[in-house]
């Protein structure tokens, strides 16, 4: 039996699923991926960045 | 016979490559922008975050790769720990995949070449090329059944462009010393020189940032705005 954190981080080595909308093809996992990367972009524009301890904004 | 500048004498051009390297550094790059303490306004925000992050995923890639090419494939493909470093290796290259092209969408849609920074783009861009050939030999030295679909796939295209004589991705020792050597030592180059750029011409602001600037001066000392 392996460790569940094995498990969790192993790295896919098995066949992937592909999906085809025409000419377009892309495995699930690089689906994924793609997902992800454009998800983080953004939470990154639009979620607030927390404020400092003193919290005054211009500190240059 | 001619000696670099003479202590107390007026700073007059130095002679040597050495004293000219230390004067450009000296200009361009004091203590106060190579370490600075503080940091404009406008880099609180998420999207100036990914930078850093790219490079916290790339300074684990490369602490879990010194793990993998000292304790060899054996290891990382038997014990259950070289299974785990091995993990750790791949997952932080997809983080370091992500973080660079959200760090990349970024400054592209803020043009971050602005300003002179020019060459700070280049080099980040130069940076994605190289870490794409570190990905394809990663995925070829897993040596699965996956790494033998990739290689005679990528042979092809190798081909095809006229490099398959001098770069055999079935070559294994030749992909084990490019993605353990080569492309590390490269890489770590670029990243020193795209660092160092951002430090000497400063982060780049965003597009609107004068103008926000301009509301903040305003409203900090009570002036009407006189746009």
């Amino acid at each position: 039996m392996r460790p569940l954190m094995l498990l969790v981080m192993a790295i896919p080595s098995d066949p992937a699923t592909y999906l085809s909308w025409g000419w377009l093809s892309v495995s699930v996992p690089n689906l994924i991926a793609i997902l992800v990367t454009i998800s983080l972009f953004a939470l990154a524009v639009l979620l607030p960045f927390p404020k400092g301890r003193h919290g005054s904004g211009d500190d240059r | 016979m001619s000696a670099d500048v003479v202590p107390g004498t007026p700073a007059d051009a130095p002679a040597s490559w050495i004293g000219r390297l230390r004067r450009l550094l000296e200009r361009e790059l004091p203590y106060e922008k190579l370490l600075p303490e503080e940091q404009p306004a406008y880099v609180a925000s998420w999207i100036y975050v990914f930078g850093v992050l790219t490079l916290a995923a790339l300074a684990m890639i490369i602490l879990s790769g010194c793990f993998l090419a000292f304790n060899g494939p054996a290891w990382y493909h038997d014990s259950q720990t070289g299974r785990f470093v091995n993990s750790l290796h791949f997952w932080s290259v997809q983080l370091f995949f992500m973080f660079m092209l959200v760090h990349l969408a970024g400054k592209f849609f803020m043009a971050a070449w602005r300003g002179h920074r020019a060459l700070t783009w280049i080099v980040g861009m130069l940076a994605l090329v190289i870490s794409i050939g570190a990905g394809l030999t990663g995925y070829l030295l897993q040596t699965n059944l996956d790494s033998q679909w990739i290689s005679f796939e990528a042979k092809d295209g190798l081909n095809a462009v006229g490099v398959g004589a001098w770069f055999s991705v079935t070559n294994l020792g030749q992909v084990m010393l490019l993605h353990s050597f080569l492309i590390p030592a490269v890489m770590a180059l670029i990243v020193l020189v795209h660092i160092l750029l951002v430090r000497i011409r400063g982060v780049v602001p965003p597009l609107d940032a004068a103008k926000a600037d301009a509301a903040a001066a305003s409203k900090a000392t009570g002036h009407q705005d006189v746009a």
